[in-house]
């Protein structure tokens, strides 16, 4: 890929980032009840730190195994954050 | 024969090389101990009858401005590997040099939320567990920044000294991993910290 190109793509990338957050900050103050605002803020936030795994880090154009190895401990966190919210809202 | 081996200091064993790999398993400890925060404080939130409203207590503007800083020191850090990768050398130290900058910013605006959270609203880590939260996960973020920007000083003054060439970076890119894990994690504590 050309050096224009990649310039092009990182500034795209930035120029991205700078619209989801702004629309982020818009979000939080929309007059809706919490729980859609939560759900669309997790979703912007979740675009917005895959451009940065994908393009900044560059994880799009590795092998596969960097893109498991980074996934990985997220599924074990989300195994041991719904046990124990399970066991606290049990033991409430 | 693995012949980018032969040609090079780096080694590949799994097909990736290694200091690359290295750094993404330290990253991949790094996402566990952050999300075992998060996890941490979305489930005490959510069991914690009283909360209080995080745009009541938190100065959601400044940073929302101290987030885009840090996204401004991600794209400057990725264009001085850019400048690195096609032997641009005053524009790969531009950009380094401008990544410890914005870093150090970042930095600067955090310790006065900090000053300000604490001696005018009297928001500390004992006031509620709403605080306690608050600054465990902002601290330890604000640690890891910390280090970023140590390192990343470090690796801009080997660029300054001609450590650094269009064939050999590697440097640049394994601290850069570092750096945009550290603005990948404020994304999301920047979410569900401040604006949930």
């Amino acid at each position: 890929m050309s050096e224009e190109s990649h310039s092009r793509r990182y500034g795209a990338i930035f120029l991205g980032l700078f619209v989801l957050t702004i629309l982020e900050l818009a979000t939080a103050n929309l007059p809706l009840a919490r729980l859609p605002i939560a759900l669309m803020l997790v979703g912007l936030a979740i675009v917005k730190a895959s451009l940065v795994a994908m393009f900044y880090m560059h994880l799009k154009f590795e092998k596969i195994l960097l893109t498991l190895v980074a996934l990985a401990p997220l599924a074990f966190s989300l195994i041991f954050t719904l046990i124990i919210g399970h066991d606290l809202m049990l033991s409430r | 024969m693995n012949h980018a081996a032969a040609s090079s200091s780096s080694y590949e064993n799994l097909g990736i090389e290694n200091r690359k790999f290295g750094m993404w398993i330290f990253l991949a400890s790094e996402v566990m101990f952050f999300t075992g925060l998060i996890g941490a404080y979305i489930v005490i939130r959510q069991v914690t009858p009283e909360w209080p409203v995080p745009s009541a207590v938190l100065n959601i503007p400044l940073t929302a401005l101290n987030t885009f800083i840090l996204i401004c020191s991600s794209a400057t850090l990725v264009k001085g590997l850019a400048s690195a990768q096609q032997g641009d050398r005053e524009g790969m130290q531009v950009g380094l040099f401008l990544t410890v900058l914005l870093g150090a910013l970042f930095l600067s605006i955090q310790a006065h939320e900090y000053h300000e959270l604490i001696h005018e609203k009297h928001f500390t880590p004992s006031s509620s567990i709403f605080g306690a939260c608050f600054f465990t996960l902002t601290g330890f973020h604000g640690m890891h920044v910390l280090v970023g920007v140590i390192c990343l000083i470090f690796v801009f003054l080997r660029s300054m000294r001609g450590a650094y060439t269009k064939e050999e970076h590697k440097g640049i890119e394994i601290a850069g991993l570092y750096w945009h894990f550290v603005d990948l994690v404020w994304i999301i504590l920047f979410t569900i910290v401040y604006l949930i």
